[in-house]
């Protein structure tokens, strides 16, 4: 299981960063096509979950914050923990949830129905043909999901703010931009990019090694959502640890 | 035929754990000639067929495609080597993603530098050939079986390739259409020197078809020969498979262990009482 993941990252690399300069170009249109499936189609997904949270988060900081008279720092909390934690978390997790298990599915049904040995009778790499897209477009489109979803979840901020506690929109906005610095907003891209590298890798892999028909597809959807998650969460605490405890 | 060999297999063994499926199967193939390997279900043709195109390495053997070794090659050199070949799959396998046209497309797109307006154009004389003009918008779940494997074989033959591999050509084809394949394999293998291997169940077309026949059973060659010789076999097993007796020397369909499990210990009476019923239903 692991070896096999080791080496389709090792051919991944190679088909990304080396094939090209032998005159092995991957197919752009199939980015673009997979950037739509991976990313477009998610963006009322997303766009709700932020919402939710942003929404969540304020009404949680007001909740506390009032009985200390300080609700004039629930911007500051709303701010920090969604560019830093709740952004990049909980958009990788819808996306796992709504890509990698179709990525992984849409790779062993393709496995158990031949069409991945015969790309290979046909001398195409399947790596280069199938993976290689998909890896790309799930490398542009989560970080700029997460970006999308962090100003979705600080405007569901600012709604709370605005109509139960009685801020205006400047003060919510300087107040905001105020808290955090560009570092909490970088940090919360690097975070979504390390997730995408994961979330596709593990989604491409599971699929890929599909063996027995329908319930083996069925069971390499529901291991590549388990794994995914755990996966990102652990590297989520690791990262957090690095950035903001490491010195 | 300029009597080159275009495959060579040579003693090739392939065992899972201890059971051998392919067990020292030799066999040339002539540049032109058209060879059909037929056998029961399990037998080992599938096997002994991804073993030919390198996707399976066998336990000891060797396998000569064009004269190279393609046991012993990396992915990149077999890669290459299959670029020469056209393979048509039993369910056609085609991409589901893809319409018709573009699964045709699909090696040219890949392997050759053609514009768009010459890909579309081959596109078009391959499917006209197996007899699906018109049909390049659709997707593989709009059209039959039949439909799909005669696709998957015009996309065998994108490349014009120099050899063909058929698991099943005809399987699921109605009669007409099982001639029309025919006639083209022969076309392609007269006219063209193609060289083709079939693996069919299909005795009359694999008697049209073929230039030599091999029949496989329990991992080895039973027999081999031309057409007129394999009919004119006197082998029991042979003639029973070819004109499809369900009594004879071949045992009924149960695997290999449990055939020996059940040469071993006396079977049950409802166990016998069933393969008596598979013996005359079948």
């Amino acid at each position: 299981m692991l070896t096999n993941y080791l080496r389709l990252n090792l051919s991944l690399l190679y088909w990304v960063f080396v094939a090209p300069f032998r005159g092995e170009f991957f197919s752009i249109s199939q980015i673009f096509r997979q950037m739509v499936f991976i990313g477009v189609r998610a963006t009322s997904m997303v766009a709700l979950t932020a919402f939710s949270i942003g929404v969540t988060l304020a009404m949680q900081a007001a909740h506390s914050l009032q009985q200390m008279g300080a609700e004039i720092y629930v911007p500051d909390l709303v701010m920090l923990s969604i560019l830093r934690e709740m952004g990049p978390v909980l958009i990788a997790v819808i996306v796992i949830g709504r890509s990698g298990s179709a990525v992984a599915a849409e790779l062993g049904t393709m496995k158990v129905s031949e069409e991945i040995e015969a790309l290979e009778v046909m001398a195409i790499n399947p790596v280069q043909y199938l993976v290689v897209p998909r890896f790309l477009a799930m490398m542009i489109m989560l970080p700029a999901l997460t970006v999308f979803g962090n100003y979705i979840g600080v405007v569901g901020g600012w709604a709370v703010c605005r109509f139960a506690l009685n801020f205006n929109t400047a003060g919510y906005i300087m107040r905001a931009l105020e808290s955090a610095d560009t570092w909490d907003l970088y940090s919360g891209i690097i975070k979504s990019v390390v997730f995408a590298w994961i979330v596709i890798t593990i989604a491409c892999n599971a699929g890929l090694h599909v063996e027995g028909g329908a319930e083996g597809v069925g069971q390499a959807t529901t291991a590549s959502v388990v794994q995914a998650l755990l996966a990102m969460l652990v590297t989520n605490a690791i990262l957090t640890g690095i950035f903001f405890f490491g010195g | 035929m300029n009597g080159e060999p275009v495959i060579e297999v040579d003693h090739l063994v392939r065992k899972f754990g201890d059971r051998a499926v392919l067990n020292d199967v030799s066999f040339n193939v002539q540049r032109g000639e058209t060879l059909v390997i037929m056998g029961g279900s399990g037998c080992g043709k599938s096997t002994l067929l991804r073993h030919i195109i390198g996707s399976m390495k066998p336990t000891s053997g060797s396998v000569k495609i064009f004269g190279q070794e393609i046991t012993t090659m990396n992915e990149r050199e077999i890669a290459d080597i299959r670029r020469r070949f056209g393979m048509l799959f039993q369910s056609g396998a085609l991409l589901a993603s893809l319409t018709v046209g573009e699964n045709v497309a699909l090696p040219l797109v890949q392997h050759t530098e053609n514009s768009v307006a010459e890909i579309d154009q081959i596109v078009e004389e391959k499917l006209k050939m197996v007899g699906l003009s018109g049909f390049e918008e659709l997707k593989p779940a709009e059209i039959s079986g039949g439909m799909k494997k005669r696709v998957g074989l015009a996309r065998a033959l994108a490349l014009d390739p120099e050899l063909l591999f058929s698991d099943e050509p005809t399987s699921g084809l109605d009669p007409i259409m099982t001639a029309v394949v025919d006639q083209l394999t022969l076309k392609l293998t007269h006219g063209e020197h193609m060289t083709a291997v079939v693996v069919t169940h299909d005795m009359t077309s694999a008697f049209r078809i073929a230039t030599r026949m091999i029949m496989l059973g329990h991992g080895s060659i039973v027999a081999q020969g031309t057409p007129d010789e394999i009919r004119n076999s006197p082998n029991p097993e042979v003639q029973q498979f070819i004109n499809g007796e369900a009594d004879g020397p071949i045992p009924l369909n149960l695997s290999q262990d449990e055939h020996e499990h059940h040469q071993h210990v006396k079977p049950r009476p409802f166990v016998a009482a069933r393969h008596r019923f598979h013996r005359k239903t079948a």
